[in-house]
């Protein structure tokens, strides 16, 4: 094949992907254009450019579905969830790859099965642990369910990724006077910035998106998260589009954001995960 | 610390107990217990448990009519959404791997969606589903968009399929190309020389090559639909009349809606056996079908 038809073949190729890509983002052209109309003007016209702009929509959604309150509430939970697993499935997984005795291999064994079982198989029981610690209706209680359920995968993928690193460096720090646990964060863990990433981009989605696990555990109304402000208000609000669109938008808007600031991580991310995985 | 040596047993417990605790009290421990209210008549509240032996599983098997129709849903769900997640992502990871101007552009787009949470992109859709297609159907004219849609058991069932692809193949496109910038450039080329067509390379080359990718990217889309939940709330809530309802959902609504804790543990504990016997096995077939380069 000659150059010539090789680069008129990739023009079609992009027009293509182009309309492709324009179809892909038609839901949020329906889901923008309607956030900003008036209730009639979307009954009659769901299609249209807006013809007068309802930005009201806007500060009544925020303020109806409480979305202050909600932002602060996943933030809280997201950072302090991630923080923690990130930070003990390195420390579990280094030592099960330095320490490589038996008790650590059947662990390892056991944290790969645990990414078989679905979370709606350990759901029920997780409510009544939960109910029993008396961490029921708190942060704390979501948190540490966050802590177990995603500690497994985490581990896995770190434990990959420590087997490359070389022995050396540690070696020569505990020469130095350097004790394991301060080898592990001065030497260790800077070295794990690739895994880290990937785990951190990887469960802040997971952790800000869920639905399920925060509803089965937060009931108090001043504790939702996100996605539970949204289902609630969508409850409340069904068919009343002009207050629905605008706190969908609302909603969408913080994870989109990050997603086009964190975007060569996340993709990244992802890829590796899945590799190593 | 500093000088002192850390027993062997002091180090385990620093670097691996929180992880363990925390893995033990919310996996380890729920499973086990999983394991025996399935065989109880809990119903979450009282703290009167009693044992009932194979009852639930008995009644799940001879006389639960809604739990086997979610079930045929969901596998019927899964079969589709799995194939045609993978093929979308596939062929859009093999097209933006095409030296193209717009290239980043695309793939950020394609991406897009997964980053939205089910709940969240099915409330999107259910206004482009009631609203947005009777416009469209207005415009057009075309008898697709007036279809009830969301509102029978056969448009409701293609409606998630929809969304899920629009959700999922960008996942997958990123893990397919991923695995496509590693196939090397000598091979393809010598077999351009050769004079071998483009299907001939895809399907001769390229498809072989990719295995490992294609072993991922079915294990991923196997487990995101066989444990669908937020999508099927979002969307249908499982309606009309429990026709769309998944075994996700069915689950849920057996523990917390008819408070059949032991009952739902039992669906759940099957549920389990049963995306277990389907991961290993999908996993063994693909992985038998990788090769070297």
């Amino acid at each position: 094949m000659n150059a010539k038809s090789k680069s008129r073949w990739n023009i079609g190729i992009e027009v293509i992907m182009i309309l492709l890509a324009l179809l892909f983002l038609s839901p949020f052209y329906f889901l923008l254009a309607n956030s900003v109309k008036s209730f009639g003007e979307i009954l009659s016209d769901a299609a249209s450019w807006p013809q007068h702009f309802m930005w009201s929509n806007y500060s009544s959604a925020w303020k109806l579905a409480r979305f202050s309150e909600a932002f602060r509430n996943s933030l809280i939970v997201t950072i302090i969830s991630v923080v923690l697993i990130s930070l003990f499935s390195a420390m579990a997984a280094y030592r099960m790859v330095r320490a490589n005795n038996r008790f650590n291999r059947v662990l390892l064994l056991l944290f790969v099965a645990a990414m078989v079982v679905p979370f709606q198989t350990i759901m029920i029981p997780i409510l009544k642990v939960v109910n029993v610690l008396g961490v029921n209706n708190s942060f704390l209680g979501l948190i540490i369910s966050n802590l177990g359920l995603s500690i497994p995968m985490a581990i896995f993928l770190f434990h990959g990724f420590i087997k490359s690193v070389p022995l050396e460096i540690e070696e020569a720090a505990t020469v130095d006077g350097c004790n394991p646990i301060s080898a592990f964060f001065r030497i260790v863990l800077p070295l794990l910035k690739p895994m880290l990433m990937t785990i951190i981009v990887l469960n802040a989605l997971g952790i800000w998106n869920d639905y399920l696990l925060p509803s089965l555990i937060l009931q108090a109304p001043e504790l939702r998260t996100i996605p539970l402000a949204t289902f609630s208000f969508f409850g409340q609000y069904t068919k009343q589009w002009d207050m629905a669109l605008p706190a969908l938008t609302i909603g969408v808007a913080p994870i989109v954001i990050f997603y086009l600031f964190m975007q060569r991580y996340i993709v990244e991310g992802i890829a590796a995960g899945s590799v190593k995985g | 610390m500093r000088g002192s040596k850390l027993s062997q047993f002091g180090q385990q417990a620093f670097f691996v107990g929180p992880a363990l605790l925390f893995f033990t009290l919310i996996t380890i421990i729920p499973f086990l217990m999983g394991m025996y209210y399935s065989f109880t008549d809990w119903n979450g509240v009282s703290g009167n448990v009693s044992w009932v032996g194979i009852d639930n599983f008995k009644a799940i098997f001879t006389n639960d009519p809604d739990f086997w129709s979610s079930f045929w849903f969901t596998v019927r769900f899964t079969v589709l959404g799995v194939v045609l997640t993978n093929v979308v992502g596939f062929f859009l990871a093999y097209l933006l791997t095409k030296p193209l101007k717009t290239r980043n552009m695309l793939r950020t787009i394609f991406f897009m969606p997964n980053v939205i949470g089910g709940l969240l992109l099915g409330f999107i859709w259910q206004f482009i589903f009631i609203k947005g297609f009777a416009t469209m159907g207005d415009v057009t004219g075309w008898s697709f968009f007036n279809l009830p849609w969301l509102g029978d058991a056969t448009t409701g069932f293609w409606a998630i399929v929809l969304v899920f692809i629009w959700q999922s193949s960008g996942y997958l496109m990123v893990i397919y190309i991923a695995s496509l910038s590693n196939v090397s450039k000598e091979v393809l080329e010598a077999a351009e020389i050769d004079g071998a067509s483009r299907m001939q390379v895809l399907r001769n080359i390229i498809v072989p090559l990719i295995m490992p990718a294609v072993t991922i990217g079915l294990f991923l889309a196997i487990s995101w639909s066989f444990k669908m939940f937020d999508l099927n709330l979002s969307l249908t809530k499982g309606g009309p009349f429990k026709s769309t309802e998944s075994v996700a959902m069915n689950i849920y609504n057996e523990a917390f809606l008819n408070n059949r804790y032991g009952l739902g543990t039992a669906k759940a504990l099957l549920f389990f056996l049963i995306v277990a016997i389907i991961t290993v096995i999908q996993v063994r077939v693909t992985k038998s079908k990788e090769v070297e380069a």
